[in-house]
């Protein structure tokens, strides 16, 4: 220990003389950014982050006196130094401010600080507090130097980062191993729907693990409450849902909404297979083959079908007239609703009511007919314009030929001198 | 009157009606005794006519769109699809006027290069080609402007990129520029202005510079070729009615020919203009303003110290200058001479025009 009471001489040496005056703004980086890993990355890391451009120092985290340059002065008991706090004091030591509303207003007036109340009904929260320091408090997310806005991408919890941070100890089995769950959800959230979105296609608007466990506040969602989860995005699917047959047949059963059909963490995009009788149908994971259920499943995906049938059929016939050089930007834009209509309908299986789903589909039935009679008509038209057309060039040659002859009559009955006339 | 001669008939007493008022019956005499020269470089002479039978079926056709187009960014896209939708024979219409503008354009080309090649720019016809060439710039202006009407994405970027090149002419580009488009880009102020200029700026003086382009061919006759004059080998027919049934016939073929056209290849729509989509591809002027288009394109970035662009805007500005003014510059075809350089002038430009025009469409 004897040579680190020399340490701020020789620094203060090879740094000059910038360092040793009295008053000079941080010499806690001065000091730490000289000693090597990791201290000298973590200082830099901290110079350009979000608390830094709000002049958030290293004693504003972790006490002690700045302006002086002896070490042991610097960190004497009268200074508050507190030094690397444990993991159990992190959420109540960000909470000081970030818990403070009237002290957070002046650097984002919009932003939340209700996150350590949240974080104390988290599962990490609660861990904590029962002295299990392994689990997540706000820098192994959020980080503790280098912290960032979550507005920018290079934030760790940044909506495209969310997945990767918490696999960092949810993907690690060792590391997870004590508390017996699952360690493959990143995998399983990769190949999803949303996954791929978010991760594959950068759609922010996807979810992260957070927008259905919560983020400070993280919990596994109850079974009750699945369908609100999921409702947060699909809120036709889920209010159709509540008032649907399965919900109350659900809930007396205990199986999770959504899941049963959709999966958790690995959402496959919904296909029209997933209804009805097929080997894909997810109808007969309860229904079998004579139950209501099952003849309903039936009904369902052949409402699908028949409108799907007279969306495909209006298309062909759309481009069969565009073929003919027919105006049809009108039928487009109609084959439009028979889509939308498709997609209610998929929707309104959600509510397991085959008269809606029976009255939507009929809505896109009635519009797909209508598109194929026009289109009927436009390609009618396109023969009728030919006929007219060859009709009229029929008329048009016969004057021309009425005419030439005319004129090699008037030419002929014409005396020599009138028709050639030399001059 | 005397008692002892008959009534005259209706039909003479309009006729002496009219004359008292205008002298119809010198008309009349000036149409019997006219005569149009006849040689085997006759065919030519019927271009003219052509042009102007397909400038009447502009007229014609384009009163009727007059009914149903609307200008204005919201509405312009929409008028013209509803007329093709919904309007009886308003695709028919619509793909006439389309047609009908094409074929008028290379009707006009055609005539003019002919008058060219037989150097019937010569004195005393300078007037007649000077109104010519007059005519053949409004046709491409009404060309120009027409395109953009329908409001769809083509034309949008077309007119944008054609006007943009309006604005490198030195000094008064940016002042042209503002002009055409009535503010700095191509908005619906673009639009309505372009609407003016093609159904009344550009009408009144075409019909104003027309009237004089015939009168002048009716004081001067038409051309015999060089040399004619002095060894009278050339000989004639009557304007009427031989030439006028002759013009009558190649009017009718020339109809004939639209129908099927307009009939076969209906002039298509395509997308509604959007001001903030990026340009499509394939992004290219009417085909008679591809040779000039192709050959800016080719120039380097700068050329004798100024940009490329603006170097070839100069130059064919110059070229066009020259081009109106070669029956002022070639004094030999006055003397009944044929000069060779205006003819290898003419078929360089021909060339020119043709090579530029298939590279542009094969490159795009």
């Amino acid at each position: 220990m004897r040579h680190l009471t020399f340490l701020p001489i020789v620094l203060m040496i090879i740094a000059g003389p910038g360092i040793a005056q009295e008053g000079s703004v941080n010499n806690c980086a001065e000091c730490h950014s000289l000693m090597g890993a990791p201290y000298d990355s973590l200082v830099q890391a901290q110079q350009s982050d979000v608390h830094a451009r709000s002049d958030i120092t290293c004693t504003d985290c972790h006490g002690g006196d700045p302006t002086v340059m002896d070490m042991e002065a610097a960190k004497g008991p009268e200074t508050g130094f507190l030094g690397k706090p444990e993991p159990g004091e992190i959420p109540g030591l960000c909470g000081e401010c970030h818990a403070d509303p009237t002290y957070m207003r002046q650097y984002d007036p919009g932003l939340s600080t209700d996150q350590l109340t949240q974080y104390w009904t988290s599962t990490h929260g609660i861990l904590l507090k029962e002295g299990d320091s392994k689990v997540a408090q706000c820098a192994s997310c959020h980080g503790a130097h280098g912290v960032e806005s979550v507005k920018l991408p290079g934030s760790r919890v940044y909506p495209l980062n969310v997945p990767k941070t918490c696999n960092e100890c949810h993907g690690d089995q060792e590391y997870m191993a004590s508390y017996e769950i699952p360690t493959d959800q990143y995998q399983e959230y990769s190949r999803s729907v949303h996954g791929k979105a978010l991760l594959q296609e950068s759609d922010t608007g996807a979810p992260a693990c957070n927008d259905c466990h919560g983020n400070h506040g993280a919990q596994p969602p109850g079974l009750e409450s699945i369908s609100q989860v999921c409702g947060t995005c699909h809120v036709n699917n889920q209010n159709l849902f509540e008032e649907s047959l399965h919900q109350p047949i659900f809930d007396q059963m205990g199986i999770p909404e959504c899941e049963v059909c959709h999966g958790n963490h690995e959402v496959k995009a919904p296909t029209d297979e997933m209804i009805g009788t097929g080997t894909e149908s997810v109808c007969l994971q309860c229904h079998v083959e004579g139950d209501a259920g099952y003849r309903m499943a039936a009904k369902m995906s052949a409402s699908i079908d028949s409108i799907k049938t007279v969306h495909d059929s209006a298309q062909v016939m759309i481009q069969e007239a565009a073929r003919k050089s027919m105006e049809t930007s009108d039928l487009r834009y109609e084959l439009r609703n028979v889509r939308q209509r498709l997609i209610r309908t998929r929707t309104m299986i959600h509510s397991f009511d085959l008269t809606r789903i029976e009255d939507v589909e009929q809505e896109g039935l009635s519009t797909g007919r209508e598109i194929i009679q026009e289109a009927k008509a436009l390609i009618s038209e396109y023969y009728y314009r030919r006929r007219g057309l060859g009709i009229f060039t029929l008329i048009i040659t016969g004057l021309a030929i009425v005419l030439y002859l005319k004129i090699r009559q008037i030419e002929r009955n014409q005396p020599d001198d009138d028709k050639n006339n030399s001059k | 009157m005397s008692p002892n001669r008959p009534d005259p008939g209706v039909k003479d007493q309009v006729i002496r009606w009219f004359h008292q008022r205008f002298p119809i019956d010198e008309v009349v005499e000036f149409a019997k005794k006219k005569r149009v020269p006849q040689y085997h470089g006759g065919i030519w002479y019927y271009f003219g006519g052509v042009t102007l039978f397909l400038f009447i079926i502009q007229v014609l056709t384009g009163i009727l769109l007059l009914f149903y187009y609307r200008t204005g960014t919201e509405q312009a896209y929409e008028s013209v699809q509803f007329l093709m939708t919904n309007v009886r024979f308003g695709w028919l219409i619509r793909s006439i006027h389309s047609w009908s503008a094409n074929l008028m354009v290379l009707s006009a080309f055609i005539h003019m290069f002919s008058v060219y090649f037989t150097r019937a720019y010569r004195k005393p016809r300078e007037l007649t080609w000077l109104t010519g060439v007059g005519l053949l710039v409004l046709t491409m202006a009404f060309g120009f402007s027409g395109y953009l009407l329908p409001w769809n994405e083509l034309a949008y970027f077309a007119t944008k990129v054609g006007t943009d090149i309006v604005g490198t002419v030195p000094l008064i580009g940016e002042f042209l520029l503002h002009l055409l488009r009535g503010g700095a880009n191509v908005t619906g102020a673009t639009l309505s202005r372009f609407f003016g200029f093609h159904v009344a700026l550009f009408p009144g003086l075409f019909t104003v510079i027309l009237a004089a382009h015939l009168l002048f061919v009716q004081v001067q006759g038409m051309s015999k070729p060089i040399g004619a004059e002095a060894e009278e080998e050339v000989g004639s027919i009557p304007f009427f009615p031989n030439f006028v049934l002759r013009d009558l016939l190649l009017w009718l073929i020339v109809l004939n020919i639209l129908a099927l056209l307009a009939v076969f290849f209906p002039w298509e729509l395509g997308e509604k203009a959007d001001l903030f989509a990026p340009a499509p591809a394939g992004i290219k002027p009417e085909w008679y303003f591809m040779f000039m288009f192709q050959t800016l394109k080719l120039l380097p970035a700068h050329i004798l110290g100024i940009e490329g662009e603006t170097f070839g805007v100069l130059g064919f500005a110059l070229a066009g200058i020259l081009w109106t003014l070669v029956p002022f510059l070639d004094r030999k075809s006055h003397k009944g001479r044929r000069p060779r350089v205006i003819t290898y002038i003419g078929i360089l430009v021909v060339m020119y025009i043709l090579a530029m025009t298939i590279i542009g469409y094969l490159l795009t």
